[in-house]
């Protein structure tokens, strides 16, 4: 690095310049990787609050009282290959008034040797319902665990919200269908070496742990 | 030196104002010169293509006819579509137009005198290096990264492409969009602080102000990139689950981070085809580009409502009627700035002298085919008709026409026409046609009936089809075989130009041609502007 013989202030001062743009730059690329790691609470707190794409409510809020329409509830169910469940609904479907509190019962027996932990996801069809659609209790709030054999009743307690009949996006629907996908849990599939059975073959997917 | 500025004063290299050029290692290795980066960019990109022309001759091979080829399954086909894909885009369409023409052009055209950081932009060059053999090589590791350039998990993930090799490709994107980020940032702090005196915003030359744009957009968008591969990332490696269901994450947020990058992505990948065009459509019909600030601003315009777009990729999986809706509209008003730049270009040709020299066959060649492939992206922004040609090869043959025959030919528009600038030496002529026109027919050969196919049904991503689509595949494939004809062409007459091209003058394109960079000698001295240009 050789001095400059003639250093002219005017280079000092588009050096600073040309410094400060760098910061602000990199301060924005900054900035951008901090909003895309914000986007995965961001774009779970948005689902839950809107209701988007089918998310139902959840919360305590109590049933204001049954109203006049009456609503066919029907009540699917998935289970991922990976946990040795069978899972299904104790009966496919319900009516229920707006506004009146509905529980339902999903079954669920493990298959397998060894105890088993799931976690479902779930959402309701037609999307548009999600934000009149609340659950007080659920299983799928929380990870369930069976014993080999075990056989249990899962319940679930739900309403609808009058104002379904208001929105125009929503009033002429008469079904909602509840879905529940049930997933073995990451710590129980590490457990039962579920993970590292994914195997050396790529493209298919591992045979369901025993 | 009297009224030089200097940004480049922290040199590790002697520098004084005489043409002294460094010996070969500082030269080319340790360079801090704009024009040898940029040279260097143009020379990785052109052997990046040979690369990723290469694989898209295998993919054409395999589906000549139905049945399987070459291809051992699956899993391999989707690696080196994959492959094909990520170069295409990373290492040859963007360190072309963006390092390599960016670095070259955007200081001469604004009479700086350098970049604003040149060892930063040595390490942006170098960066682009390991990360093209880190892909590269995961072509070669296990089954290869075969989860298309999209890389949607759960596909991608360590259930479905298990070892390193998706890994690799990862890395190599960190890599690649590490050294975007540090170019844009080097581009925005050039084209903001070292114009020369009289140089306003709005009398820079359009193909800087596409540059500009297009940095602003990497900046923001290929952050995003990063975030998302980062989870990606550790979702495989260390136990996480952004995007697994099981342990609480969602895949589509994924194609929600993706496409957040991936729409700007692909302005990015065009915007400067659109300032090389430009220039080339005014040197060639010898007149002022019609509706200057118009089309500076619908630039401006596309990069900003190109961020508000993403999910009309997303339209299969499963985001609401209403959302669809806005993203389907929000998507066509991107035709509006687009239109202005297509009839803005015909307005400047209206009445011109046009001269039809081997450059502006392709910017002639770039705007019929860049709106052919926009007329379908319109038809492919409805929702509803989505439905049917999403994942088809409809799609395959939209977006080869904006970015294959769009973007291809504003770096073969780009080459011809400073080819005399960079080099010192003019290409022969009646080389230059025979190659335009070979390519011509031999990219429409292939892209076009994919259309055909694509509204037929034949679904993309698979190495296999029913005998049904059987004609048009091997049109295509006769036509990809033209297409690499050319290319191979392209290198002869390089190498025409090279040993035997006539010396050219300073500006060879007479009065049409009125930017800075015609002003200097061909090829430059290796430092322009040690004394300043007034801009009148």
């Amino acid at each position: 690095m050789t001095p400059k013989p003639e250093a002219r202030p005017q280079d000092a001062g588009l050096a600073r310049r040309n410094r400060r743009m760098l910061a602000g730059a990199m301060t924005v690329v900054a900035g951008m990787v901090g909003v895309s790691f914000a986007a995965v609470p961001l774009y779970d707190l948005f689902c839950r609050v809107t209701g988007y794409n089918g998310t139902p409510m959840i919360g305590a809020a109590a049933a204001p009282g049954a109203g006049e329409r009456v609503l066919t509830i029907r009540f699917n169910a998935n289970t991922q290959p990976d946990l040795p469940w069978r899972f299904g609904p104790v009966s496919p479907t319900m009516p229920l008034r707006v506004g009146e509190e509905g529980v339902a019962f999903y079954r669920a027996v493990s298959t397998g040797a060894r105890p088993s932990t799931g976690i479902s996801t779930y959402n309701v069809t037609p999307e548009v319902v999600g934000k009149y659609f609340h659950k007080t209790a659920c299983f799928c709030f929380e990870e369930q665990t069976l014993q080999p054999g075990q056989d249990v009743d899962m319940p679930l307690a739900f309403w609808v919200d009058p104002a379904i009949a208001q929105d125009p996006n929503t009033r002429d629907i008469r079904t909602i269908t509840v879905s529940y996908t049930f997933f073995r849990s990451l710590n129980d599939a590490e457990r039962a070496g579920a993970l590292a059975s994914a195997g050396p073959h790529v493209g298919r997917r591992p045979n369901p742990t025993p | 030196m009297a009224t030089a500025a200097h940004a480049h004063d922290e040199h590790g290299h002697e520098h004084d104002h005489h043409d002294h050029k460094p010996n070969f290692v500082n030269r080319w290795l340790f360079s801090t010169n704009h024009k040898d980066i940029g040279t260097l960019y143009i020379g990785f990109s052109l052997i990046a293509a040979l690369v990723g022309i290469f694989l898209s001759l295998l993919m054409r091979i395999e589906l000549q006819e139905p049945g399987m080829q070459i291809f051992a399954d699956g899993q391999m086909w989707n690696a080196y579509v994959s492959a094909h894909g990520l170069i295409m885009v990373f290492f040859v369409i963007m360190p072309a137009l963006i390092g390599g023409f960016g670095n070259w052009f955007v200081p001469l055209m604004i009479g700086a005198p350098d970049m604003a950081f040149p060892r930063m932009n040595n390490i942006s060059f170098w960066l682009l290096v390991p990360a093209f053999l880190l892909l590269g090589a995961s072509l070669f590791i296990g089954g290869g990264a075969g989860a298309g350039w999209t890389i949607y998990p759960p596909l991608s993930d360590d259930t479905y492409q298990t070892g390193p090799a998706m890994d690799l490709a990862l890395f190599g994107l960190h890599l690649a969009g590490a050294s975007s980020i540090l170019g844009a940032a080097n581009f925005i702090t050039t084209i903001f602080n070292m114009r020369a005196p009289g140089m306003t915003l709005h009398k820079m030359p359009l193909f800087v102000w596409s540059m500009l744009v297009t940095a602003f957009l990497l900046l923001l968008a290929v952050p995003v990139l990063a975030g998302a591969i980062t989870m990606l990332i550790t979702d495989r490696n260390f136990g996480t689950a952004f995007f697994d269901p099981a342990g609480g994450g969602d895949p589509v947020l994924f194609q929600h981070l993706f496409w957040f990058f991936g729409h700007p992505e692909v302005y990015i990948m065009i915007l400067p085809a659109f300032g090389i065009v430009s220039h080339v459509v005014s040197t060639f019909s010898r007149k002022p580009i019609f509706g200057y600030l118009g089309m500076a601003y619908a630039m401006v315009a596309i990069g900003v409502v190109g961020f508000i777009v993403w999910a009309h990729h997303m339209f299969q999986s499963g985001i609401d009627v209403d959302t669809r809706a806005y993203f389907m509209a929000a998507t066509m008003v991107i035709a509006v700035p687009t239109g202005i730049k297509i009839f803005s270009w015909i307005a400047t040709m209206w009445g011109g002298s046009m001269k039809f020299d081997t450059p502006m066959l392709f910017a002639i060649g770039f705007i019929f085919l860049f709106t052919v492939g926009g007329v379908t992206g319109v038809v492919l922004a409805n929702a509803g008709l989505t439905q049917i040609l999403h994942n088809t090869y409809y799609v395959v043959a939209h977006f080869h026409y904006v970015l294959s025959l769009g973007a291809v030919f504003g770096i073969y528009c780009g080459i011809y026409y400073w080819m005399g600038k960079m080099s010192g030496r003019q290409y022969p002529e009646i080389l230059g046609k025979i190659h335009f026109w070979l390519t011509f027919v031999g990219v429409n050969l292939t892209f076009f009936p994919m259309h055909f196919l694509g509204n037929q049904g034949m679904p993309r991503r698979y190495p296999d089809y029913p005998d049904a689509f059987a004609g048009w595949n091997l049109v295509a494939s006769v036509g990809s075989y033209i297409s690499v004809a050319a290319f191979l062409m392209f290198f002869y007459v390089l190498f025409v130009t090279f040993t035997r091209g006539a010396k050219a003058a300073a500006n060879p394109w007479g009065e049409g041609a009125t930017t800075l960079e015609w002003q200097v000698s061909s090829p430059p001295p290796f430092h322009s502007f040690d004394e300043l240009p007034r801009i009148r």
